[in-house]
């Protein structure tokens, strides 16, 4: 051991600065492992890829869209990027489980800082994280008939931004009951695979039977999903009476639900999830 | 160990004014088990203190409670003046904790946990940068700092984590078996560079451990068993408070030297280790009277001060190594321990 003299550092009070900088501070270690990680890029990419040539291939020579130019990929597309999103956000909320594995949760539930400070960053993390490896897929826009609008893209990077936020949060609150690692992937396919099969990610919502009209209006991943595709039937130009079948919108018994009022759903859904988890994490310590 | 035999010595560091940890009435339950069954502990400003007992005794428990993690089911705590129930984030802010489980994120390198260290506690980016430089080098891995704490020895993440509970110069550092399941020769630095914090910081260390032999480096120990605190005193206090000394000899004639030993000294032996065996005061000084008065040869003789092991056997009745193995048999307290 040197003999170094150590002088004493003055730590201020909290405030909500200090909470702030501790939010950014939890987000940058998501980004820091991240960018650790390349190959994760890689592995979420084969998913949406699968989904979208394959099944969108596959399914696409049956169903015939009605229009020349609109491919059955062209509407699937919004939907496979709402799912990798969806798997990439699932996984970065879960990951607490292995933080509490490995004793990070508790370096980080021990500091003088808010529960609520850390698990936003942590939402924003795996929002971000999220958003980031979604620009991959969204490069393919091209290849299945969506136009490189800047715009659009903004669009869709700043809605699946929210729906990315409210998936992590839902991953933090189930991460909050799972004890065991081994346990943490079952849990997020039980719940994230019905979450995107009911969400009109894969399928129009027009003429649904009762029950799944039922089921998926009460998803909140469809509040998020609908917005995304909305912008990309925006800029396709394509009969009405073919985008009332594709991209419906989403209708409340007559009522056309605005995207800015699908948007509130999931911000609201996204802020209830975050303090669920809150309440959740103060709590195991 | 005595600390105070080195250059510093001249000014007492502990100030037995200033109260770093003072617990008045504590109790915890857990449903209807009561983990700490209403302790009292004042631990002086700049002091080394020892806690201990067996896991399942209350310690744990009762550490987290002085670190904000647990609340108390009764009675009152504070650290560096502050009141643990009513100020929670002020008392955080003044201790620096080192937890038995590792509590690093391995993906990330030395210097990385510990900016992450330093931002959730405000350490401003100046203070930050001069800081962990003295801490690492404290520690000896300043070289080391951007290397991933994956690559890490367990001893050498022990040293990351007690610089980093430095980071933000804590008044109260609280160590939860800071050796445990390391090896000797790195348990043994850890205790020395705990030791030495006394020479560069204004800090109070409180330190829980189960190796009775390391519990000497405490300028004074606290045992807890069952909930209570049974002793609380110097190392040395503890130790001479037990009284008695444990003689063994050699003699030409064991048998006929435990008779007399009963008959001329009035004083019980028994034959342990192959040697004849007894406890007596003031063992060093008997040493002489026994050559004069035993009437037997005698071979060869040990004189040993009482241990802590003594200690502990003496005031929870059984030694710290059957509590720890008999407690594995036990659910309810391994439950707990999980906690």
């Amino acid at each position: 051991m040197s003999e170094v003299s150590v002088a004493a550092v003055a730590v201020p009070g909290g405030g909500l600065l200090h909470e702030i900088r501790a939010t950014l501070t939890v987000w940058e270690r998501e980004m820091i492992r991240f960018r650790r990680d390349p190959f994760r890029i890689v592995a979420s990419f084969g998913q949406p890829l699968l989904f979208l040539f394959v099944l969108g291939g596959g399914l696409g020579s049956l169903i015939q869209t009605g229009a020349p130019g609109v491919d059955f990929k062209t509407f699937l597309f919004p939907g496979v990027l709402s799912m990798s999103v969806l798997f990439t956000a699932a996984f970065s909320g879960i990951s607490m489980v292995w933080d509490r594995e490995f004793g990070f949760l508790r370096e980080m539930l021990v500091a003088p800082v808010s529960t609520a400070a850390i698990m936003t960053g942590k939402c924003l993390g795996g929002a971000t994280v999220a958003t980031l490896q979604s620009i991959v897929v969204l490069a393919l826009a091209g290849l299945v008939g969506v136009p490189y609008d800047p715009v659009m893209m903004i669009e869709m990077l700043v809605f699946l931004f929210l729906m990315s936020f409210m998936i992590t949060a839902l991953a933090l609150v189930l991460a909050a009951r799972v004890k065991q690692v081994q346990s943490a992937m079952p849990m997020v396919q039980l719940i994230i695979t019905p979450l995107m099969f009911l969400s009109g990610a894969l399928f129009p919502l027009s003429r649904l039977p009762d029950w799944l009209w039922w089921v998926t209006h009460l998803n909140p991943m469809t509040y998020a999903v609908e917005p995304v595709r909305s912008v990309v039937f925006d800029r396709l130009d394509i009969d009405p009476a073919l985008r009332a079948v594709l991209d419906p919108g989403i209708v409340w018994s007559g009522y056309q639900v605005p995207v800015i009022v699908q948007v509130a759903i999931v911000a609201v859904c996204a802020l209830v999830l975050l303090t669920l988890a809150v309440k959740l994490f103060a709590r195991t310590e | 160990m005595d600390v105070r035999t080195d250059s510093e010595s001249v000014l007492p560091r502990i100030d037995t004014r200033q109260e770093a940890v003072r617990v008045r009435g504590l109790v915890k339950r857990y449903g209807k088990i009561e983990a700490v069954r209403g302790i009292d502990l004042t631990v002086h400003a700049g002091e080394t203190f020892g806690f201990l007992g067996p896991n399942g005794a209350g310690k744990s428990t009762t550490i987290k409670i002085l670190c904000t993690l647990v609340d108390a089911s009764e009675g009152t705590a504070e650290v560096a003046g502050l009141d643990v129930a009513t100020e929670r984030d002020a008392v955080r802010r003044n201790i620096g904790l080192v937890f038995q489980e590792p509590t690093l994120d391995g993906y990330l390198t030395a210097e990385q946990n510990m900016r992450f260290h330093a931002q959730l506690y405000g350490v401003d980016r100046a203070s930050f940068a001069r800081r962990n430089r003295e801490v690492l080098e404290m520690v000896g891995l300043y070289e080391r700092r951007n290397d991933l704490v994956n690559t890490f020895s367990g001893g050498m993440r022990r040293r990351l984590e007690i610089a980093r509970g430095l980071l933000h110069s804590p008044h109260v550092l609280f160590l939860d078996e800071p050796t445990i399941g390391l090896d000797p020769q790195t348990r043994a630095s850890i205790w020395n560079y705990i030791g030495q914090l006394h020479r560069h910081e204004d800090i109070t260390v409180f330190v829980t451990t189960h190796y009775m032999d390391e519990a000497e480096h405490c300028d004074r120990i606290a045992i807890m068993n069952e909930g209570l605190i049974v002793a609380l005193d110097t190392p040395a206090a503890l130790k001479a408070a037990i009284g008695k000394d444990r003689v063994q000899i050699s003699t030409a004639d064991d048998k006929a030297a435990i008779a007399a030993l009963k008959e001329k000294f009035d004083l019980d032996a028994q034959m342990h280790e192959g040697l004849v065996t007894f406890a007596v005061a003031e063992g060093a000084a008997f040493v002489p009277q026994l050559f004069e008065g035993l009437g037997i040869a005698i071979l060869s003789v040990t004189v040993n001060r009482p241990s802590l092991d003594d200690v502990f056997l003496a005031h929870t009745g059984t030694t710290m190594r059957d509590a720890e193995s008999r407690e594995k048999f036990n659910p309810m307290v391994a439950r707990f321990r999980g906690r």
